[in-house]
C-alpha cells in the first residue's frame, strides 16, 4: 500500500513500474489519472489551489486502500494526490491498482475515487478572472460513494 | 475539558483562524453540542456553525458524523464538504 501527498508531479510509467515491480502474479493494471480542467461553472479557471489536513489526508487515503483490498483481490494499490497551485491540465491524482485479473482492478480503481472525493479532506480552490472561490461539493459525487455501500 | 480545535478552507478563512486550543464546559461532550458552543460566539461563527450549512467535523483525524462523542485533549476538526481528486 502506497500513498503520497505532494505538490510535485508524477509520471505514470514510472508509478507503474513501481507498482508491478517484478510480480509475476499481477495481470492487470488499471490507473486513473485527473487532470485540472480550464472550465468548471462557465467560468476560466487560471489556477487551482489544493488544501488539505496534513495526518488525516493520509489516513483517509489508507483506510480507502484498505477498504478496496478487502473487498477485492488486489495485488498492489497507490494513491497520489497533490496539493498546493496546480494549472488547468496539470495532473491532480493518480489511482494505480494491480491484480490477476482485469475485473477487481477496475472496480477497485473506481471504488477509491469515488470514496476519495467524498472522504479525504482536500478542498479546491479555483482562481479565476472574477477572483477566487471554494469549489462546492457535488451532490454526484455522493451518490457515486452511496452505491458501494 | 480542554480541546485542540482545527478549520480548514472555507471555515478558516471566514473566521480567520486555523486552530485554537479551547478549554469548553464538561457538558459539550459531542459534535453538535460543540457546534451550538461555537455559534454562540455571534456573528460568522453563528452563519456557520447554527445547523444551517453542511459543515463537516473530524474527531482525532477520522471522519464522524454530528452525534460523535468528544473527550478530553481531542483534536477536532471543521471543514466543508470535501472537494479533492
Amino acid at each position: 500500500m502506497t500513498v503520497k501527498v505532494q505538490a510535485e508531479n508524477f509520471d505514470l510509467a514510472q508509478e507503474m513500474a513501481l507498482l508491478t515491480d517484478d510480480d509475476k502474479s499481477v495481470g492487470a493494471v488499471v490507473s486513473f489519472v485527473g487532470l485540472v480542467r480550464d472550465l468548471h461553472a462557465g467560468e476560466k479557471i487560471q489556477s487551482l489551489i489544493l488544501e488539505h489536513y496534513p495526518g488525516m489526508t493520509e489516513k483517509a487515503l489508507e483506510s480507502i486502500e484498505y477498504e478496496a483490498k478487502s473487498r477485492w483481490q488486489l495485488r498492489q494499490c497507490m494513491i497520489i494526490h497533490r496539493i498546493g497551485q496546480l494549472k488547468p491540465q496539470d495532473q491532480i491524482v493518480l489511482v494505480l491498482v494491480s491484480s490477476a485479473h482485469r475485473s477487481e482492478a477496475f472496480k477497485a480503481c473506481e471504488f477509491i475515487m469515488d470514496y476519495l472525493k467524498t472522504q479525504a479532506p482536500f478542498w479546491k480552490k479555483e482562481i479565476t478572472e472574477k477572483g477566487e472561490r471554494w469549489v462546492d461539493a457535488r451532490l454526484s459525487d455522493d451518490e457515486a460513494h452511496a452505491r458501494w455501500q | 475539558m480542554n480541546l485542540n480545535i482545527l478549520y480548514f478552507a472555507r471555515v478558516k478563512e471566514l473566521i480567520n483562524l486555523s486552530g485554537e486550543e479551547l478549554i469548553v464546559p464538561a457538558e459539550v461532550d459531542t459534535i453538535v453540542k460543540l457546534k451550538v458552543y461555537l455559534a454562540q460566539r455571534g456573528g460568522v461563527w453563528t452563519e456557520l456553525f447554527n445547523g444551517k450549512q453542511l459543515i463537516r467535523a473530524a474527531v482525532n483525524q477520522t471522519l464522524v458524523s454530528d452525534n460523535a462523542t468528544i473527550k478530553k485533549e481531542d483534536e477536532v476538526a471543521f471543514f466543508p464538504p470535501v472537494t479533492g481528486g
